[in-house]
């Protein structure tokens, strides 16, 4: 492990790698931080630049973004109340009052620190788990990856849709579909391209998130514009007060960061589950740890109820990796984009990225961890001018995030069928959205359609055809009881709430 | 009877199941493997049966959480506009090449915004997509087709 981590270094510490990360970790922040667009949109406008990179570098560049999208997300919850990702609403349950109390600026910096320490020890579990369980994944058999598969889409169906299962399995369902458009990988056999030569390799990877989720988000913005429940409330950007933390306020911060790093790392590698159940498990948790003074400062400006959803969030980050790396599988729509990046580098992770790649496997993880410092150095002190960034007016940011979009798009292809298919996908999504149809299913699904048909394939092959591959091997046994416990559990809350 | 917007979303994705697994059925698929335990129809097939199940369920069973958008709050105006001029920008791309197309999309875009500061429109559109693909050509050696900017000697 120790040379791994040396080679990890040497790649992540090289001088492009830095400045790549500090590049991704500035551009994160400033893209996470505009409300409605998260850390998914960030990377997927990343994709067209990493174009030219070798695969370290580009990765590298999309880890910093991540962190730094995140980061950003809580600066427009702590300034604006308005939440850049999911993963940042705790945040806004007293980064907010604390910003209103003339204290934004020390909430910010909470927040910074909370994330630092929450991605650090992350980090060092990730350092820890993921080669081990890397060698524990490769007992995995094919019928153990399909089972693992569908249980990665019935959790985040369950856990990302607030409520709406069927709606969020349907667009699982719908991103299967939209996967199995172009050549069978076995046979060659064209499907649902009616007869359109430009559908026959299969619907892009970048296009789908750039459509969704880009483009989507774009237009959403556009669309709710004259929502006055969604305007910002304003508090000055310019005066933002000390962000100096003292004695008191660190001593809180230090009760509550290993827990919430632990909880939220844990919750971060259940698939689907994710930043924004780890906060809020942890914003919860910490209430129910702290005595009763410190209990009614919740939701008014408290610094551990900052404190704890930050730390989580940011240790899911890390824990949503290790599915990821060691199994090829990602658990969460995030970490699905950067599947897709990665299989565009031509490189499949899985339990053999480890033996196959250790410079990658090992790059990705110092760069995790470089990037938080990054994060820590550069963003904090930077932070009352970048906050202006939130003040750019909708009418200058929206064609700019479209003209992202479309260069992404005309980049891959030169041609003007996929951006034709990239709007009309883009309006179908907005007119979902509208209605709490998510679309992080919709991206896993895809991304991980054409792996979920091929291990079917296997698993039926081997089985000649009968389905008893479900409850032949233990492991694939109990994932499938894992699965058949959370639909029940969906079933079950949903006549418990009617009744 | 009123049917609620997440029904009919409901009940076009279940009409988009049954075509997608008419479709499914009419795959051809090679003759040897017409009746092999796994071709190219079966994992369509599963699709299109699970996705007609779950719009059914979801057009059968009462909504526990009704997601109600109040129409006067959106802006249709702009929205249309954006998706035309965006549609105008995709037919045009390849005929007068990224440079123009994309600094026109641009200034469109934000005038069909509501901007009006015309010179601020001009530098958001023009010179920063000059400065775009020098960064990506020039710097970043990543292709950007242009036959215009070919034609005048502007790229190589």
């Amino acid at each position: 492990m120790i040379e791994g981590i040396l080679i990890g270094l040497s790649t992540a510490l090289s001088l492009t790698n830095i400045l790549m990360v500090m590049v991704g970790c500035f551009a994160g922040t400033i893209i996470g931080m505009l409300p409605g667009l998260g850390p998914m949109t960030a990377i997927a406008l990343m994709i067209p630049i990493t174009y030219g990179f070798d695969p370290s570098t580009g990765l590298i560049l999309m880890a910093g973004v991540y962190y730094g999208a995140v980061f950003g997300g809580s600066t427009s919850s702590i300034l604006l109340n308005a939440p850049g990702i999911p993963g940042t609403v705790a945040t806004a349950f007293d980064g907010y009052p604390m910003a209103q109390q003339g204290k934004a600026g020390k909430a910010l910096a909470i927040a910074a620190y909370s994330s630092f320490a929450g991605g650090t020890i992350s980090a060092i579990f990730l350092l820890v788990a993921a080669p081990s369980l890397s060698k524990v994944s490769l007992a995995f058999r094919s019928p153990d990856y399909f089972a693992l598969m569908i249980l990665g889409l019935t959790a985040i169906s369950a856990f990302s849709s607030k409520g709406q299962f069927l709606k969020a399995m349907m667009m699982v369902v719908l991103g299967l579909m939209l996967a199995t458009v172009g050549q069978d990988s076995l046979s060659d056999i064209t499907r649902f391209t009616f007869n359109n030569m430009n559908l026959t390799d299969g619907i892009s990877f970048v296009l789908i998130v750039m459509a969704t989720f880009a483009m989507s988000e774009a237009l959403t913005i556009i669309f709710r514009g004259k929502d006055p429940n969604r305007a910002a409330k304003q508090i000055s950007l310019t005066e933002l007060g000390s962000i100096k933390v003292n004695k008191e306020e660190t001593i809180k911060m230090a009760k509550t960061i290993p827990r919430s790093s632990i909880l939220g790392f844990l919750i971060g590698v259940l698939p689907g589950a994710g930043a924004t159940i780890a906060s809020f498990l942890a914003y919860g948790m910490e209430r129910n740890y702290v005595n009763e003074e410190e209990k009614q400062k919740f939701g008014k400006g408290s610094v551990h109820g900052l404190s704890a959803p930050e730390t989580a969030n940011n240790a899911a980050c890390s824990g949503s990796f290790v599915p990821l790396l060691t199994l090829g599988i990602p658990g969460s729509g995030t970490t699905a984009v950067m599947l897709g990046a990665l299989l565009g580098f031509g490189i499949q992770p899985g339990p053999r990225l480890y033996q196959t790649n250790p410079e990658i496997f090992w790059s990705v993880i110092m760069s995790m961890y470089i990037g938080m410092v990054v994060l820590l150095i550069l963003n904090l002190p930077l932070i009352p001018y970048i906050a202006r960034i939130l003040a750019v007016p909708r009418n200058y940011l929206i064609p700019l995030i479209l003209f992202f979009s479309v260069t992404g798009i005309y980049l891959m292809s030169f041609n003007n069928f996929d951006i034709f298919l990239m709007i009309g996908i883009a309006v179908v999504a907005t007119f979902l959205r509208l209605y709490d149809f998510p679309m992080p299913p919709l991206i896993l699904a895809f991304v991980l359609g054409g792996l979920m048909e091929e291990t079917l394939r296997r698993s039926l092959l081997i089985s000649d055809g009968s389905p008893n591959f479900l409850w032949d091997r233990p492991i694939t046994l109990i994932i499938l009881l894992i699965t058949i416990t959370i639909v029940g559990w969906q079933i079950f809350s949903t006549f418990r709430k009617k009744s | 009877m009123r049917i609620s917007p997440t029904k009919f979303i409901s009940l076009l994705f279940l009409v988009l199941s049954v075509f997608y697994l008419y479709t499914a059925y009419n795959i051809q698929v090679f003759a040897f493997d017409e009746n092999a335990p796994f071709n190219a129809r079966t994992f369509p097939i599963y699709l299109g049966w699970a996705g007609i199940i779950l719009s059914s369920l979801k057009i059968i069973l009462p909504e526990k959480i009704t997601t109600e958008v109040n129409h006067k709050h959106l802006d249709y105006k702009s929205i249309i506009y954006l998706i035309i001029i965006s549609l105008i920008y995709a037919a045009v791309i390849l005929k007068i090449g990224y440079f123009i197309s994309t600094s026109l999309f641009l200034f469109a875009s934000y005038y069909f915004l509501g901007e009006r500061r015309w010179g601020l429109m001009f530098i958001l559109s023009f010179p920063f997509v000059a400065a775009f693909m020098y960064l990506l050509h020039g710097l970043l050696n990543i292709y950007l087709r242009d036959p215009f900017l070919k034609y005048i000697g502007v790229m190589g």
